[in-house]
């Protein structure tokens, strides 16, 4: 086994759920990053479609903005970004969305709004981009974000993208025509919802991290599942692909693409 | 047709105090020129409209141009906030700025529903999204046939639309290549468009369902060769990830902020003297 560290793994494992030749509508950092690994590991024919129009991007490096002219160069179309939204995603072609966020809660809704008062903020975040109809209509939802306690909180000051809502079978009574998030993977470890009540649970803690490590590191009582695996660490061919990404991405921009 | 005119001349005819503006161009071709000429021709209380409001209109409302900002994502791509944008919302500063707040999608279909010279857009969003509770302009209707709720949003109709391009013909036809994003909705969806170019040919050579503006469609052709500067005009040049970097301590700092464009923009007659002065500095 290779040294790896908890972003690296955080990554991996993201980059893990993705099925090869699935249609991933990707959300630009965390996700971006995981996306192209997994297309340059386990998934070369998954398609990544950006919403400024991309669909099926190959980049060699990390995009650092959302519209980056490699997206183009290396996409097998490209679109106007009201056909993404519109045809493609609203359409239900999309198999996965990959979002990143500022917090979520313990039915994955999203946060990146705000913290505070919506009117009188304490602090303003970028806001919704595209996530709000990507968690609603995407077939499926994977969030990737660090675990600590105040990104994972008990209660949103404002939820941007809905995930479960309340719980239970919300999702269905909104009307959402997606399963809604199936995965939030940190770089402590993986959850999942749980059969029912659709509130997130830790299915898998990542090699050397222990629970209290992970109840620290959240706002909410959470719970683990009846059973819990340890992730798989990152084998030498995805640490050594993500690694050359990266190193890639750095010699291109000058700066790490995918950190946020 | 299109007149083919100066940018400088363009704004004094087509933008008035009070108007709504929007400047579009999504991560690519951002019409950073023409907002160097609002501020140098001080136009105020714009209601500026944009999906990404990124550097451009970070600009724009600490200079004092705007009074309301609508918009979807407003973040400095890659490097983290806007910190002008913040300032205003937060704090109030330079003033007060009104904000409505959407998603991509319904800021993507609102353009559309404008072009298409329709009252409003109709999309399958924001259920569940508190976004809806704060903003009185997203609504939800039932669809007269299958009896769903939708959301519906007001169509994006500006009095003017800025995008840079990369060129036109001697007759002010207007070739986009590249990331399109909702500048040929943003474009149709306006009374009046300003296109600034990269250059000005005889032939644009466009393939055949490239994404052309005809002539009769905009009211005027501006030439200005790096006029989406700091982000990139495909074929032309490359993003300026550097100057997105930069901009971060320039911006977080209202002094330093006000410094700069006093110096770059306001003491400066044009992009190309603004463009002259930058890079005599970066040698």
């Amino acid at each position: 086994m290779t040294d790896f560290t908890t972003n690296e793994m955080m990554t991996v494992a993201a980059a893990r759920r993705l099925g090869n030749g699935s249609v991933c509508f990707v959300g630009i950092g965390l996700p971006s990053k995981a996306a192209n690994l997994a297309r340059l590991t386990h998934a070369p024919e998954v398609v990544l479609i950006y919403e400024s129009g991309p669909i099926g991007a190959k980049p060699s490096v990390l995009p650092l903005s959302i519209g980056d002219g490699e997206l183009a160069e290396t996409a097998d179309t490209v679109v106007p970004t009201g056909e993404i939204f519109r045809y493609w995603l609203q359409g239900g072609r999309i198999d996965v969305g990959f979002l990143g966020a500022a917090q979520v809660d313990k039915y994955g809704n999203i946060n990146t709004t705000v913290i505070g008062d919506y009117h009188q903020p304490k602090v303003r975040l970028p806001g919704a981009g595209g996530a709000p109809e990507i968690a609603g209509s995407a077939k499926k939802v994977l969030i990737i974000l660090k675990q600590g306690h105040r990104t994972f909180v008990e209660k949103l000051a404002f939820i941007t993208s809905v995930g479960h809502g309340e719980g239970g079978d919300h999702r269905k009574r909104l009307g959402l025509p997606g399963e809604g998030p199936v995965a939030i993977i940190t770089d402590l470890c993986i959850m999942e919802p749980e059969e029912g009540s659709n509130e997130f649970i830790v299915t898998s803690l990542h090699p050397g991290v222990t629970r209290e490590q992970v109840i620290e590191n959240t706002g909410w009582q959470i719970r683990f599942a009846e059973t819990v695996t340890t992730t798989e660490a990152p084998k030498f061919e995805e640490l050594t692909a993500l690694r050359d990404l990266e190193a890639r991405t750095a010699a291109a921009h000058g700066q790490a693409g995918g950190d946020e | 047709m299109a007149d083919i005119i100066s940018l400088s001349e363009a704004v004094q005819r087509f933008v008035t105090d009070g108007d709504t503006v929007a400047l579009e161009g999504f991560t690519h071709l951002i019409p950073t020129a023409a907002a160097h000429e609002l501020i140098r021709q001080d136009k105020k209380d714009l209601t500026l409209v944009r999906m990404t409001p990124d550097l451009v209109y970070d600009l724009l409302i600490g200079a004092g141009c705007a009074k309301k900002l609508i918009f979807s994502w407003g973040g400095n791509p890659g490097v983290g906030s806007l910190h002008r944008l913040r300032d205003a919302v937060e704090k109030g500063w330079p003033q007060p700025l009104e904000i409505e707040e959407h998603s991509h999608a319904a800021m993507a279909n609102a353009y559309v529903s404008g072009a298409s010279g329709l009252p409003f857009a109709v999309l399958r969003g924001y259920q569940g999204s508190d976004l809806a509770k704060v903003n009185p302009r997203i609504k939800f209707i039932d669809c007269p046939f299958t009896g769903e709720t939708l959301a519906a949003v007001p169509s994006v109709r500006p009095d003017v639309t800025v995008i840079h391009a990369q060129k036109a013909d001697r007759k002010g036809n207007v070739l986009i290549q590249g990331i399109l994003g909702v500048q040929k909705e943003a474009a149709l969806a306006a009374k009046h468009c300003i296109v600034t170019v990269e250059e000005i040919v005889d032939d644009l050579q466009a393939p055949m369902n490239a994404c052309v503006l005809p002539t009769w469609a905009i009211a005027a052709v501006c030439l200005v060769p790096g006029g989406a500067h700091p982000s990139y005009a495909h074929g032309y040049y490359e993003r300026d990830n550097r100057f997105y970097q930069a901009w971060d301590p320039i911006a977080r700092d209202r002094e330093t902020f006000t410094a700069w464009i006093d110096e770059y923009i306001r003491g400066t007659a044009d992009f190309a003297e603004y463009k002259a002065k930058v890079n005599g500095e970066n040698k």
